[in-house]
């Protein structure tokens, strides 16, 4: 009772700090639209991938991409928590470490999912404005879409939280997960198709969550994968569970 | 019982023992203090016993919990206000201490209630919708004293409670301690190493020194240790000799040129004394502060935050670091 009480109050902040930084979910908007119309736009003026336009093929892939960026970043505020001391308030408090960590987690995916959501809107706006055209967007593939965002946002928040639990300033946590970032980003097939890929790329790409993530809102949103989406979910949950048991594990030893 | 026990309690770090088998009995309802310079392991056994580290050895009761087997028992029994400021800043006054409610389970209509009642104590109920970021040192501090105790705790934790505010704040955070005291019947345990704060608001105080309890009394019985006033005189040559024929003169001491005696009834007998020495540039003489008992027990002076003070002071760090 308690600890759910715990996970409850841990929500309650980050969502009022949420609200009250709104920079942070206009940056976190930006930066996708960027990426799909300027990156996509241009390259997409000369290629397109199994007869979709480019800019429509890499929606999904920029989807993830978001989820990803702001997930992993969210583990930073635990380094903020630990430099303004407000973590000694929460780790005095009655609760578990376990309740600490799914209310952080839950926090964090809250934050994702309503960027996703402004995204899926957006993308909704420019497709039947006709600027993105080809994208299945209605309240089934999007509700859909988000159940994929929230079992990715949890994996890529509780990796951000392991990362923070262990880091003393928001640069080296900043120097970690950029390091990490990258590599997850472009092995995960946001910006290329996985059908045909070299013998040397395939194994790399298939241990990466967010290429799962990725084939799956392919799939809802394009009609277009190279997995089933039973599979790409199976994948996905396999990856949280094992993540989040390593994340309350590092919440656990975390020190003051 | 006491509300607040602990027997060899021993926090170890790799070599250093920053706490070394202290035992402790804190009866309910005192202000006790854990009065020591920085480094003496007083932050270090608030922790333990606070449940935030754990103890290489020994053991600690808090309200009749052990701190080591049931942490969830004693952390609903207390409430902390750390030395550093540990509100958030993003939020305000209020949501701060809606969260801490929420994390000490509190049900909303208690909680409510307890909100309205620890920011009026605190005088704090007009600022409650102001961001933590726009706070005073003064009121954040205040805020926090209010957010340690709207969960009801039996036993409140101040880790140096005035450190870095200006006096009159400080003056004013006492008289909020006080009244916690009187009319909450809180048992209050405070660290400090303020000596005027030790005194001010203490019961009895354990004066700790290298992770080690030197001396534990009242502050008023410990002052009584000394055995007389402190005076202190500044010489160009000194009739020692003579001095040290006078019966009231209980204790002399020689630094270059400045001479400490611990003389009874340092008032009346302060002519005598100066008859006796000859030509004094300087004297000042003053009844025991917990400084001297300090320095009695260790042979070091706490160093406070600001090194300003009389000569006779000055002198004290002088004689101390010898």
């Amino acid at each position: 009772m308690n600890n759910l009480n715990g996970i409850l109050a841990i929500w309650y902040r980050e969502y009022k700090v949420f609200l009250r930084e709104r920079s942070r979910v206009i940056s976190s908007i930006i930066s996708p639209l960027l990426w799909l119309l300027i990156f996509g736009g241009g390259l997409g003026s000369s290629i397109s991938v199994s007869g979709i336009n480019y800019q429509t093929f890499i929606f999904p892939g920029i989807l993830a991409q978001s989820v990803l960026f702001t997930s992993v970043f969210f583990g930073v505020y635990i380094v903020w928590d630990r430099k303004i001391d407000f973590l000694k308030e929460v780790l005095a408090a009655p609760i578990s470490r376990t309740a600490m960590f799914l209310g952080k987690v839950i926090g964090g995916a809250t934050d994702s999912l309503i960027q996703s959501l402004i995204l899926l809107l957006l993308g909704l706006v420019l497709g039947s404005a006709g600027i993105i055209p080809g994208l299945h967007l209605n309240i089934l593939s999007i509700s859909v879409s988000l159940i994929i965002l929230l079992i990715t946002t949890s994996f890529f928040v509780s990796v951000g939280l392991i990362i923070g639990s262990r880091m003393e300033s928001p640069e080296g946590f900043q120097l970690i997960s950029s390091f990490l970032l990258f590599p997850v980003f472009f092995l995960s097939g946001a910006l290329f198709s996985i059908d045909k890929l070299p013998g040397w790329l395939a194994p790399f790409t298939f241990i990466d969550p967010l290429t799962y993530a990725v084939d799956a809102l392919r799939k809802i949103i394009l009609g277009v994968s190279h997995f089933s989406l039973f599979f790409d979910g199976s994948m996905l949950i396999i990856f949280t569970i094992v993540i989040m048991a390593a994340g309350v594990y590092a919440f656990e030893k975390m020190k003051i | 019982m006491s509300i607040i026990e602990t027997r060899q309690l021993t926090k170890k770090y790799d070599k250093l023992t920053a706490v070394d088998n202290l035992d402790l009995n804190v009866e309910e309802g005192e202000i006790f203090g854990l009065l020591g310079p920085n480094g003496a392991g007083k932050t270090t056994t608030l922790m333990m016993l606070t449940t935030l580290i754990k103890p290489t050895s020994g053991e600690g009761v808090v309200n009749g919990y052990d701190i080591v087997m049931q942490p969830h028992k004693v952390r609903k029994s207390i409430g902390i206000v750390f030395q550093d400021p540990s509100s958030d800043d993003i939020l305000t006054g209020y949501e701060n201490l809606k969260l801490h409610g929420m994390l000490y389970g509190m049900p909303v209509g208690l909680r409510e209630e307890k909100i309205r009642e620890v920011l009026k104590l605190v005088d704090l109920t007009e600022r409650r919708n102001d961001l933590v970021r726009k706070y005073s040192g003064g009121m954040r501090r205040r805020l926090e004293l209010a957010r340690g105790l709207m969960h009801q705790p039996k036993i409140i934790f101040l880790d140096e409670p005035t450190l870095g505010l200006d006096p009159q704040t400080r003056e004013i955070i006492w008289g909020y301690i006080e009244n916690l005291s009187k009319i909450e019947k809180v048992t209050i345990i405070i660290t400090t190493h303020y000596m005027e704060e030790a005194d001010r608001l203490c019961s009895r105080l354990a004066i700790i020194d290298s992770g080690k309890i030197v001396a534990l009394d009242s502050p008023s019985n410990l002052k009584k240790t000394i055995g007389g006033d402190i005076v202190t005189l500044k010489i160009s040559h000194a009739d020692i000799e003579s001095i040290k024929k006078l019966d009231f003169v209980k204790e002399i001491e020689i630094s270059e040129n400045i001479v400490f005696l611990t003389v009874t009834n340092a008032n009346e007998n302060l002519p005598l004394i100066l008859q006796t020495i000859g030509n004094v540039d300087s004297v000042e003489v003053h009844s025991p502060t917990l400084n001297d008992v300090f320095l009695n027990f260790t042979g070091r002076i706490i160093r406070e935050d600001s090194p300003e003070g009389s000569w006779a002071e000055r002198s004290m760090h002088y004689k101390a670091k010898k």
